[in-house]
C-alpha cells in the first residue's frame, strides 16, 4: 500500500480563501515565520485527518500563476517545482474558489504538470449554491483525473470531506514537465480550461453576485470617496476613542501592581529598578496595545471583506499624482499601526521602483508609537483646549501623509527611465470576514507586539534605567555629579541644541531610536519624576508646559513626526530590500528631513516669541 | 465612433456599463509588457470572452474596473490598451 501523506501545502489563487481554511484545519496550531532568505510569511500548521493522524499543513502565498509577477508568487513557485530550501509536500492541495471556477481551473491544470499528487478543494461551496452555480463534482475529477472534494471553510465541519480524503494513500503523479509557459502554451491551457469548465459547471445566465451592484455605489467617483472617507474616520476615531478607555483599564492594572510591589519590598536599588524600571517602561508602552488591535482589527475586517481593495482602486488616481498606484495603499495604511507590518505588505507590489518608494515613505505615517509623544507634548501645549490639542494631532498626521506624497513625488520625478507602475488586481467578491481569521490575525498581531516589549523594550527600559543611576542616584540635583545618562545627554546636547532640544530630551531620543514610546518614559526619568505611572504623566505634562519654550515643544512634534526612529524599522527595510544602501538612504533622509524641518521652526518660532 | 460598427476597439475606449467581446491581447516585445500581456491572459481575458465595464472612476479614464466572467479587475489605462474587444450593441 502507497503511503498517506505527512507533509501537504495548500496552492491556490488569492482570494480563494485559502487562508480561511488552513485557519480551520489547523486552528491555533500554527506558526508564522519567513522563508529563508526571502521576506515572504511562511504559515504552517498540524492539523488532523479524519483517521486522527496529524500532518504538517504549509499555507503557500496565493498565486495566479507559476509564472510569476509578485515576490509572493516567486516563492510559491519555488517551493513547489523544489528550487528552495523548503522539502517538496507529499501532497499538494490545490484550493479553488468554486464561485470562480473559469479563473481558478487554470491554476490547476498548471499544478498538474509538476509531477506532485495533488487533490482539488473546491472552496466556498455554500457561496456557489447560493449564486445558483451548479458543478458536477464528479465529472470535474474525472476530466482532471484528480480527487475533488468541496469544502466551506467557514463553518467549523466545512472541511471534514478533505480530512477524510487525506488519509487515503498518495496516488503516483505523472512525471514532471512544467516549463515557464509562452502566449501559445497559455492560450492553450485556457482553451482547456474553458472545455472543462463547459462540461462540469452550470451557471445562471444572468450574473447574480451582488457585488456589481455594491460596486456601482462604492466606487461611485462622489459616493464612493464619501463612503471611503467615512470608514477611515470611523475607524481613526475608534482608534482613539476606545482605545483611550481600553488604555485606562491597563494603566491603572499597572499602577495597581506597581503599588503592591512598592508595599511589599524594602527601599531600595532592586525596588527602584522593579518598579520604575520593569513596570513603568514595559507598563508604559502595554497600555498602546489597544490602540494597536484596534486599528489592525479594522484593517483586517475590511480587508476580508473585500473593501480594502475598492479602497485601494479610488485611490490609484491621487496617489499617481505622487507617483504610486493604488496598491500602496494597504501598506501605508498599515503603517499607521507600525511601520513593520505596513512595510512587509509591501511585497504584494510587484513593481520595484513602486516598492521601494512605498517602503522608503512607511515611515512618515505617523505609527502608534507616536501617539504617547504626540499627545504628552500636544497636551502640555493646550493644558486647557482640547479642540486645539485635537486640531494639532490631526496636523501631525496630514503633516506625516503630506511629506511622504512629496518625498514619493521627488523619487519618480529622479527617476529617468520611469515606467508606468502597473495595477492590475483582483476585486474579489465581498463577504462577511470569517470570524475565526480575524481572532487568529489579531492574536498573531498582539504576541508580536509583546514579545517586542518582553524583549526590546524591557532591556532598553532596564539599560535606561541603569543609565541614570549609575554612578550617582537618579533623583541627584543638578551641581551634583552627573550619571552617565547625563554625561550622554549633555554630549549630544551640542548637536541638538540648535533645533531647541535640551540635555533630558537629547538624551530621551537614543532609547527612542529602539522605540519611539520609550521617550515618554526616558523623559519621566529624566526629570527625576516619583510616584505612579498616572502621577508621572501629569507631572511632566506641568513641567514641559512651564520649562520648556514654545519653540521647543513645536520642534520636537516635528521632529517626532519626521525622525528615522525605532531600530526595528531600519532591519526591516535592510532585509525587504536586501540592500544596506537602501537603508541608510532612508534613514539619511528622514534625518535630514527631520533636523532640518525642526531647525527651521525653531529658529522662526524663536524669533517670533522671544522679544 | 458609431457603437454599431462592430470595431475592434481597445478596452480603455469601451465606455462605463458598456460590454464588449475580448478578440486578443496585444503582446509588445517589450519584456515588462510582454509578462503583463501574459498574466491578462492567464487571467481570462482570451479571445470570445465577454467583458463588462462596471465603473471607470475619473474621467480622466482610468483606473478602471472590469467584469470578466465572475470576477472583477482593477486596470489602468496602459494595461486596458492591450486588450482588444468588439463592443456588444
Amino acid at each position: 500500500m502507497a503511503a498517506q501523506p505527512q507533509r501537504i501545502a495548500l496552492l491556490g489563487n488569492p482570494n480563494c480563501g485559502k487562508t480561511a481554511l488552513f485557519n480551520l484545519l489547523t486552528g491555533s496550531r500554527q506558526k508564522v515565520a519567513n522563508y529563508a532568505g526571502v521576506t515572504v510569511e511562511r504559515k504552517e500548521g498540524i492539523m488532523r485527518t479524519a483517521g486522527g493522524r496529524r500532518i504538517q499543513v504549509l499555507d503557500l502565498p496565493g498565486a495566479y500563476s507559476l509564472n510569476a509577477l509578485s515576490n509572493d508568487e516567486a516563492v510559491t513557485r519555488d517551493v513547489i517545482t523544489g528550487h528552495s530550501k523548503e522539502a517538496l509536500p507529499d501532497l499538494l492541495v490545490c484550493v479553488v474558489d468554486a464561485t470562480n471556477l473559469r479563473l481558478h481551473l487554470r491554476l490547476v491544470l498548471e499544478a498538474r504538470q509538476l509531477g506532485l499528487p495533488l487533490v482539488v478543494v473546491l472552496n466556498k461551496m455554500d457561496r456557489a449554491r447560493q449564486l445558483g452555480i451548479v458543478i458536477d463534482v464528479e465529472r470535474l475529477a474525472r476530466e482532471l483525473d484528480l480527487p475533488v472534494v468541496g469544502t466551506v471553510s467557514v463553518h467549523a465541519h466545512g472541511a471534514d470531506e478533505l480530512r477524510a480524503v487525506l488519509d487515503e494513500p498518495l496516488r503516483e503523479a505523472p512525471p514532471a514537465h512544467w516549463r515557464q509557459p509562452g502566449v501559445e502554451q497559455v492560450l492553450a491551457t485556457q482553451r482547456d480550461v474553458l472545455g472543462i469548465f463547459n462540461r462540469t459547471v452550470v451557471q445562471p445566465a444572468v450574473d447574480k453576485d451582488p457585488s456589481i451592484r455594491i460596486d456601482r455605489f462604492l466606487m461611485h467617483p462622489l459616493w464612493g470617496f464619501m463612503v471611503l472617507g467615512l470608514v477611515l474616520f470611523t475607524t481613526f476615531l475608534a482608534v482613539f476613542s476606545g482605545g483611550d478607555v481600553l488604555s485606562g483599564w491597563i494603566e491603572d492594572a499597572f499602577g495597581a501592581i506597581a503599588g503592591a510591589v512598592e508595599a511589599h519590598m524594602d527601599e531600595g536599588l532592586l525596588r527602584g529598578l522593579v518598579v520604575e524600571g520593569v513596570i513603568g517602561g514595559v507598563g508604559g508602552v502595554i497600555v498602546f496595545l489597544p490602540q494597536i488591535l484596534i486599528l489592525f482589527l479594522f484593517i483586517l475586517a475590511l480587508e476580508a471583506s473585500g473593501y480594502l481593495p475598492r479602497a485601494a482602486f479610488l485611490l490609484d488616481r491621487p496617489m499617481s499624482a505622487a507617483g504610486l498606484s493604488g496598491r500602496s495603499f494597504i501598506p501605508l495604511l498599515s503603517s499607521f499601526a507600525c511601520a513593520i507590518p505596513g512595510i512587509m505588505a509591501t511585497r504584494t507590489i510587484s513593481h520595484w521602483r513602486d516598492r521601494l518608494t512605498t517602503i522608503l515613505i512607511a515611515p512618515l505615517m505617523a505609527c502608534s508609537a507616536r501617539i504617547p509623544v504626540y499627545t504628552l507634548i500636544v497636551a502640555a501645549m493646550f493644558p486647557n483646549d482640547a479642540l486645539s490639542a485635537s486640531l494639532v494631532m490631526v496636523g501631525l498626521y496630514v503633516l506625516g501623509i503630506v511629506a511622504a506624497m512629496t518625498v514619493a513625488w521627488v523619487i519618480k520625478r529622479s527617476d529617468k527611465q520611469a515606467s508606468a507602475s502597473p495595477l492590475l488586481m483582483e476585486l474579489p467578491a465581498y463577504q462577511w470576514p470569517d470570524v475565526r481569521s480575524l481572532v487568529i490575525g489579531l492574536w498573531e498581531r498582539a504576541m508580536i507586539f509583546l514579545r517586542r516589549v518582553g524583549t526590546i523594550i524591557l532591556a532598553l527600559t532596564i539599560v535606561m534605567w541603569a543609565l541614570y543611576t549609575i554612578p550617582s542616584p537618579r533623583s541627584a540635583q543638578r551641581g551634583t555629579p552627573r550619571s552617565l545618562a547625563g554625561e550622554l545627554g549633555h554630549a549630544l546636547h551640542y548637536v541638538f541644541a540648535p533645533i531647541g532640544f535640551n540635555e533630558e530630551i537629547s538624551f530621551a531620543l537614543v532609547p527612542g531610536m529602539a522605540a519611539r514610546e520609550v521617550v515618554v518614559s526616558a523623559l519621566g526619568t529624566a526629570y527625576a519624576m516619583e510616584g505612579e505611572e498616572g502621577d508621572v504623566d501629569e507631572q511632566l505634562r506641568e513641567r514641559i508646559t512651564n520649562e520648556w519654550p514654545l519653540a521647543t515643544k513645536l520642534s520636537l512634534l516635528l521632529w517626532m513626526v519626521f525622525a528615522p526612529q525605532c531600530l526595528s524599522t531600519f532591519a526591516v527595510v535592510k532585509r525587504e530590500t536586501g540592500s544596506w544602501r537602501q537603508m541608510w538612504i532612508m534613514g539619511g533622509y528622514l534625518f535630514g528631513l527631520a533636523y532640518l524641518a525642526s531647525f527651521i521652526t525653531y529658529q522662526i518660532t524663536n524669533i517670533l516669541t522671544v522679544p | 465612433m458609431d457603437p454599431l460598427v462592430a470595431n475592434t476597439i481597445s478596452l480603455d475606449q469601451l465606455p462605463e456599463a458598456g460590454r464588449a467581446t475580448v478578440t486578443g491581447v496585444e503582446v509588445p516585445a517589450d519584456p515588462a509588457a510582454r509578462t503583463l500581456a501574459l498574466r491578462l491572459l492567464e487571467l481570462g481575458f482570451v479571445p470570445g470572452e465577454q467583458v463588462h465595464m462596471v465603473r471607470v472612476v475619473h474621467p480622466s479614464g482610468e483606473p478602471l474596473a472590469v467584469r470578466l466572467d465572475h470576477t472583477t479587475f482593477a486596470l489602468r489605462r496602459s494595461e486596458a490598451v492591450l486588450i482588444q474587444v468588439i463592443p456588444v450593441a
